[in-house]
């Protein structure tokens, strides 16, 4: 099998896979974020500055997903089409509620009357809430294993078997951490009073998060042992969960000292680092049989042939530091506060 | 009713709709990208107000381009779990490569195209225009070479057997430049370049007849029509070369858009017509040999007809391959006879004179869309029963697992919510129409190109 810097091409396509992924958590998480505290927003100006926060940054945030999303099915094809396919009723509802929010966005500045405006303030959060929700929904039925048999096809009825305990609550925790990183990011954008208002709710989200994120690990650590089985037999690993728990410890004593860019700082590194956990616990596995361990779907039997992963790898390094450069020009161009003009939504 | 059909038609509804608008956001991008070069060079205020204008299109057609285009991504997997693995080793770098050289392109850029006039030197923004352009100009490319290799396989070996079959890369030049690619992806440019055109044009006639923002409109109506009528002739070369490609890559295809049957004989083209797929016939006018002439030079040229495949192995739907193709082409002559006797007019000096012409301008924008559609309808329709040529067919590329109340659901669901985008999109560019490019707002809001002009003016 080829190598490159002594890991195999497959390893180095995970790593690529779970960059993208990590990217989008963390720029779409904060839109999901921000957007799901929108009712909490009581005042006409206060909504329209907490759209604006993400308003030119959602569409090439979600451009992640499409890059993410190319570069599993590039990488893996096996794994995108049996994962698509087995939790096909999710993904599809998660495409409605990203077209939904997208259509909140620009539908609501476009009229002035106050019920057109609140239809779309609710459809909009109920999106978000939903959007973050379902990210975690599916992450929890792929940690724990979903039904695959033969020729790695599901055999599942694929109606509602995608809600279970365990997804509902990592769909609740990525919905916690997703709120406390999208109003610390709405916190660097906004100033007065919904700034005032912010500071409280940050505190109050962080306080569910820990709660719910608690509960899960419990469960994982009861009813999922294969999840936590590398970390017990490698101890130095442990650093990995040492470093999450004080990089979550990090946020609320920065948030108190109202260093907010320090806090995004850290509640991205957060969601990367539940990644990274997720990520370390899996490989090489992909995507976990609860039928039978032989029809696991790993990034040996999933992946392209060895030629395409070089192709694609060469891509990468060419394109990146691009991507990187540009994607900073951009956020330069428009760091600081929100100020409405006649631009904004 | 049955997964196949109902996946199909979710597919085929999907990127129809989809495909409304990629194809607006490339051709709007380019004359953005000509009236704000205007403006830089000619410091003219109407060009940037032009150009800012149709930006605000641009935004509108770019936003519903990235959100549907998801669900086709999406839909990969969901609903043709077989054709992606498939396809997977082979689609993976086209795919890759549009990832990482065009959506982050576009959409890096797209944020400062949006809402940076104020925030950044106007040269900058020109290059955030031309970035965003280039990058849809570059995602045609990598999505149409994934279709021309269904059209047309190269640069690949089949590994592995039955269900574990899959296409595996070995030359990814000769994928890249499959057969078909470059013909190709030329035809699809210019129908989305001109389907953009058709629009500022269509817009800007609608000004000119309500005797709004008349001077900028004519302006505007010009420099398009000249974009216009380069294309839509460019399309018809581009048309004869792909045509030219079906007819040696996929004979059954060709003979399905002509409604030929007969294993080798003289071809005839039909400039209208019906098939009967039992009788095997075509009613129609017709002219005799065309077909053959066409291809060959000669009107007595044998061309491959329908009945040298198998009957499981060509097109199902021959009338309607055939309507779709003949409709294309007749809209693409519309489109060069329409130019060609503006452009005269233009010459003579009474371009605007013809109420009447500006009224068939306004309704124009539609034959452009209409003709990408029946377009990629007939190349797609045409292609059956195969969804990659010669090597795997639509009815073994769905996925296994998913079943018809499934798929009936997402349908439903897809349905309401496109119906709700197209609301969407009517609406909003209804909107925009109305409110026009002028807007004294924005006349003295961009500190820095002012401290430039000043500078400009004292030098």
């Amino acid at each position: 099998m080829d190598t490159f810097l002594g890991l195999d091409y497959q390893t180095w396509w995970f790593l690529v896979v779970g960059g993208l992924f990590s990217g989008y958590a963390v720029l779409d998480g904060f839109d999901f974020g921000a957007g799901a505290w929108h009712l909490f927003f009581r005042e006409e100006t206060s909504r329209r500055i907490a759209i604006n926060a993400v308003g030119p940054v959602w569409d090439g945030n979600e451009v992640w997903l499409v890059i993410g999303g190319g570069a599993l099915f590039a990488g893996f094809p096996i794994m995108y089409a049996t994962l698509f396919s087995s939790l096909y009723i999710p993904f599809i509802v998660f495409l409605v509620f990203i077209i939904f929010r997208a259509v909140a966005i620009e539908f609501r500045s476009k009229e002035k009357m106050a019920w057109w405006r609140k239809t779309w303030d609710i459809c909009y959060s109920i999106s978000n809430i939903m959007l973050a929700f379902l990210l975690g929904v599916v992450l929890g039925n792929v940690l724990q294993g979903i039904e695959i048999g033969e020729n790695y096809e599901y055999q599942g009825n694929g109606l509602l078997e995608f809600i279970n305990p365990y997804s509902v609550l990592t769909g609740l925790s990525v919905l916690f951490l997703l709120m406390t990183h999208g109003a610390i990011y709405l916190l660097l954008k906004t100033e007065g009073g919904l700034y005032e208002k912010l500071t409280y709710l940050v505190k109050r989200s962080i306080i569910a998060f820990v709660v719910i994120f608690t509960l899960t690990t419990l469960y994982t650590l009861i009813f999922i042992p294969h999840l936590s089985a590398k970390i017990r037999t490698n101890p130095m690993l442990y650093i990995v969960p040492l470093t999450a728990f004080l990089s979550i410890a990090n946020i609320p004593r920065l948030a108190s000292k109202k260093k907010y860019l320090r806090a995004f700082l850290f509640s991205s590194l957060t969601i990367c680092l539940m990644l990274i956990l997720v990520a370390i616990e899996l490989y090489p596995n992909l995507l976990l049989s609860s039928l039978d361990s032989k029809h696991n779907i790993d990034i040996y039997n999933a992946a392209s042939s060895q030629k395409s992963l070089k192709i694609m790898l060469t891509m990468v390094i060419i394109g990146a530091p691009l991507v990187l450069t540009y994607t900073i020009f951009v956020y330069n161009t428009f760091k600081g506060k929100v100020k409405l003009d006649e631009h904004s939504y | 009713m049955e997964v196949e059909i109902l996946s199909r038609i979710q597919f085929a509804f999907t990127i129809a709709f989809h495909y409304i608008y990629p194809p607006l956001s490339i051709g709007i991008g380019l004359m953005m990208v000509i009236f704000e070069s205007i403006y830089i060079k000619t410091r003219k205020k109407e060009y940037e107000n032009l150009a800012r204008f149709w930006t605000k299109i641009f935004a509108v057609t770019f936003g519903l381009g990235v959100a549907t285009g998801i669900v086709m991504e999406f839909e990969f997997g969901t609903n043709w779990a077989t054709y992606s693995r498939f396809v997977g080793d082979v689609f993976g770098s086209a795919l890759a490569a549009e990832g990482i050289f065009a959506f982050a392109l576009e959409s890096g850029f797209l944020g400062v195209l949006l809402f940076g006039w104020n925030r950044v030197k106007p040269w900058v923004h020109l290059v955030s225009t031309i970035g965003v352009f280039l990058g849809s100009m570059f995602s045609a490319i990598w999505i149409v070479v994934a279709n021309s290799w269904q059209q047309t396989p190269a640069g690949y070996h089949i590994v592995g057997e039955g269900f574990n079959a899959r296409a595996e890369i070995t030359d990814f030049w000769a994928m890249v430049f499959n057969p078909s690619s470059v013909d190709r992806i030329t035809h699809v440019w210019l129908g989305a370049l001109l389907s953009g055109a058709f629009l500022v044009l269509s817009v800007h006639a609608y000004y000119i007849l309500k005797n709004r923002h008349v001077d900028i409109s004519k302006k505007a109506f010009k420099i398009t029509l000249i974009v216009a009528t380069v294309f839509s002739l460019a399309q018809l070369f581009t048309g004869h070369q792909s045509a030219d490609g079906v007819s040696k890559n996929q004979p059954a295809k060709l003979a399905a858009f002509e409604g030929h049957y007969t294993v080798k004989a003289p071809a005839d083209m039909y400039i209208m017509g019906i098939v009967n797929n039992k009788e095997q016939k075509v009613t129609g006018l017709k002219i005799p040999g065309g077909l053959s002439f066409l291809l060959e030079y000669d009107f007595t040229a044998p061309v491959t007809g329908l009945n040298a495949f198998p009957e499981e192995d060509r097109p199902g739907q021959v009338n309607a391959v055939f309507q779709f193709y003949h409709l294309m082409v007749m809209i693409g002559m519309t489109l060069i006879a329409l130019t060609l006797f503006a452009s005269f007019l233009w010459w003579r000096g009474k371009l605007f004179d013809k109420r009447w012409l500006l009224v068939v301008f306004v309704f124009a924008t539609l034959l452009p869309q209409i003709a990408n559609q029946v377009g990629w309808f007939a190349a797609e329709m045409g292609r059956q029963p195969w969804v990659v040529y010669g090597m795997l067919r639509t009815s073994d590329a769905l996925s296994a697992s998913v079943k018809a109340n499934q798929v009936l659901f997402s349908l439903i669901l897809f349905t309401a919510i496109y119906l709700l985008l197209f609301i969407l999109f009517v609406y909003l560019i209804d909107k925009k129409i109305k409110h026009g490019p002028f807007d004294e707002t924005v006349s003295n809001d961009r500190p820095l190109q002012n401290d430039i002009s000043n500078v400009v003016t004292e030098i």
